[in-house]
């Protein structure tokens, strides 16, 4: 899939840029930026599609509230992307339908009921 | 694992939290204040320390207030924790919280929950497509990392923070397709009634008008009473194009972004899930815990203030958290009645003044009904992919509550535990039983309020 809808940067204040990998592309980030901000910057959308209907997704809130970003980072899947900050080096992917590891929840319980 | 106890526990550091972290520290309090986000300022100050954008004229010297509140957390009283959601809150006042680090309790003898708001869920068909996302998201990639939604770019909705974030996206050079002004005309008449005490706010009103002359100098497009919004994908599945309907005409923009906003609600999530008592707002349209004048709530030793308590801005937030400052130093012996009430009236007159807006603001930015209870086709729960038709069915066939279609269909079950569907689960039960919200009720939320990893959890067992 091409990249399609790269999101710019305006000129920014000074900061060590950082390279990150997201789905096997080298992107360079802002320290301090998170790592759906990296998926964003690099035009990689979806950024997943969803369980249910494996329908596509991206970010949409950036706050931790919608969990529209969970992403799969240095192995571990359904991360938060918008709420981890990217580190040198960070293995991102991109998240396609259900996952094998299911994050805890407290609706467990409530699943068996 | 750590067991200090600390005079007053805050979670979250946003205007609320970091001023009432100021005025506790001044009376010798001893103070930890917890926020999930790697940095302090909370939304409207977020990323402060370091912004991205190089030129302040951006985000605007509003934005720029938020650098004396958090150079004043540098205080030997004061003990700051970034990367820290808390995620539970014992009886005995113990915090539950997560960091990169692992878990922890942390027990304190007054608890300040300082959340903050969310925006709030703008459901319509479409919503969920790759390329639409809310201002407030756009706003929080401009401030922590100076990237902009790709072009073209439409923004569409209603309220102060749409025109903000349209104008603070104009200045950074970042060329805007339309503005689309989803306010229903009828509003306008709504409001009027509460116009003397917005007068109150002079200043706050002549910002707002001018944000309007700014993004009209700008040549920027804006269509008004805009109604029938949609985002339509191309064939893999991304936003392409925004339809809408305005002036007797149905209207398409090309688009790679939308960016959507109908206000900001209280976060509740922590509160609801301590089984606090929760009002509904009429003229906000969405929840509020109770509390008293000094924002304690029903349960003993726990506060509430800034927009989680309810909505009325950052100015307000700054003011409502220095009041629970001086009523926790009242209650730990460090100041008379007589003192907390003296030193309380600046604080309270000022929050007057903001307070004295609010009603005007929310009576004109009311959502169109469309985007409260949303069309049959809409999606409402974006986790479980439930729409408003599949609700009104289960209320048809016997569902009187958002917990009652949540076992039928999972809304709410999802990993947002219904931060993004809940308040229209309710109104669209509400609306279809013909009843008033608060009969209908909201999800029953539990501890801990954000997913967990096994890891997190053993940690407290250790
Ligand atoms: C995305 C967004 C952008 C906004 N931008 C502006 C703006 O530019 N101008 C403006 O006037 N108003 C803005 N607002 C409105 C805003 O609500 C208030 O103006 C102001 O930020 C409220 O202050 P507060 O202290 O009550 O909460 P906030 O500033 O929201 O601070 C709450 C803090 O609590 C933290 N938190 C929440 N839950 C937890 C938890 N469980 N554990 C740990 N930490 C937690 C959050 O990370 C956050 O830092 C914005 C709101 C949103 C949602
Ligand atoms: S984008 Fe909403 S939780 Fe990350």
């Amino acid at each position: 899939m091409p990249n399609a809808s790269e999101f710019p940067r305006i000129e920014t204040g000074a900061a060590e840029w950082v390279e990150v990998d997201v789905d096997g592309q080298p992107i360079q980030v802002r320290a301090g930026d998170s790592a759906a901000a990296a998926v964003l910057a690099a035009g990689l959308l979806p950024s997943r599609s969803t369980p249910v209907n494996n329908s596509p997704r991206a970010p949409y809130c950036m706050m931790g509230v919608c969990f529209e970003c969970l992403l799969e980072i240095d192995g571990m899947e359904n991360v938060q992307g918008c709420m981890t900050e990217v580190r040198p080096g960070m293995q991102i992917r991109r998240q396609q339908g259900a996952r094998h590891a299911e994050p805890v929840t407290h609706d467990h319980e409530d699943r068996q009921s | 694992m750590n067991s200090d106890t600390y005079d007053l526990a805050i979670v979250g550091a946003g205007p609320a939290g970091m001023a009432a972290a100021r005025t506790a520290a001044a009376q010798d309090l001893s103070i930890v204040l917890l926020d999930e986000q790697p940095a302090p300022g909370g939304q409207i100050y977020r990323s402060i320390r370091r912004p991205a954008p190089e030129d302040r004229r951006i985000l605007g010297p509003d934005y720029y207030h938020g650098e004396t509140l958090v150079r004043d957390l540098d205080h030997a009283r004061i003990e700051y924790r970034s990367g820290t959601t808390v995620w539970a809150l014992d009886d005995d006042h113990t915090l539950c919280a997560s960091s990169p680090e692992g878990s922890t309790r942390i027990r304190a003898k007054r608890i300040l929950l300082a959340t903050g708001a969310q925006e709030r869920p703008v459901p319509f068909p479409g919503w969920t497509l790759p390329g639409v996302m809310t201002c407030g998201a756009a706003q929080i990639l401009l401030k922590s990392s100076g990237l902009v939604p790709s072009q073209p770019l439409v923004l569409a909705g209603s309220g102060p923070l749409l025109l903000l974030i349209a104008a603070q996206l104009h200045r950074a050079g970042v060329a805007i397709e339309a503005v689309l002004d989803t306010t229903p005309a009828g509003r306008y008449l709504d409001a009027l009634p509460h116009l003397p005490g917005a007068l109150r706010n002079l200043p706050l009103l002549w910002k707002g008008l001018g944000l309007l002359r700014e993004l009209k100098q700008a040549g920027i497009k804006r269509f008004t009473q805009v109604s029938d919004l949609r985002a339509l994908a191309n064939k893999e599945g991304l936003l392409h194009q925004v339809q809408f309907h305005a002036k007797n005409a149905t209207h398409r923009l090309p688009a790679q972004s939308l960016l959507v906003h109908q206000g900001v609600v209280p976060n509740v999530q922590l509160s609801r899930a301590l089984g606090l008592e929760h009002r509904w707002h009429e003229l906000q349209q969405c929840w509020h815990p109770v509390t008293n004048n000094w924002g304690e709530t029903s349960r003993e030793g726990v506060f509430i203030s800034g927009d989680s308590a309810g909505i009325a801005g950052a100015k307000a937030a700054e003011q409502a958290g220095n009041l629970v400052a001086l009523e926790v130093a009242r209650q730990l012996n460090r100041l008379s009645t007589t003192q907390r009430d003296e030193q309380a009236c600046p604080a309270l007159k000022d929050l007057a003044k903001e307070r004295a807006i609010r009603p005007f603001l929310d009576a004109l930015y009311q959502p169109a009904r469309s985007f409260l209870s949303p069309s049959d086709e809409t999606l409402v729960c974006r986790c479980e992919e439930v729409s408003a038709g599949e609700l009104r069915q289960m209320v048809d066939e016997g569902c009187r509550g958002p917990n009652q279609t949540k076992a039928f269909c999972r809304s709410g079950m999802g990993p947002c535990q219904g931060r993004l569907c809940g308040l229209t689960v309710s109104q669209v039960i509400a609306e279809h039983r013909r009843v008033p919200v608060e009969e209908v009720g909201y999800y029953q939320i539990r501890m801990p309020i954000k997913p967990l990893t096994l890891g997190e959890l053993a940690d407290l067992h250790e």
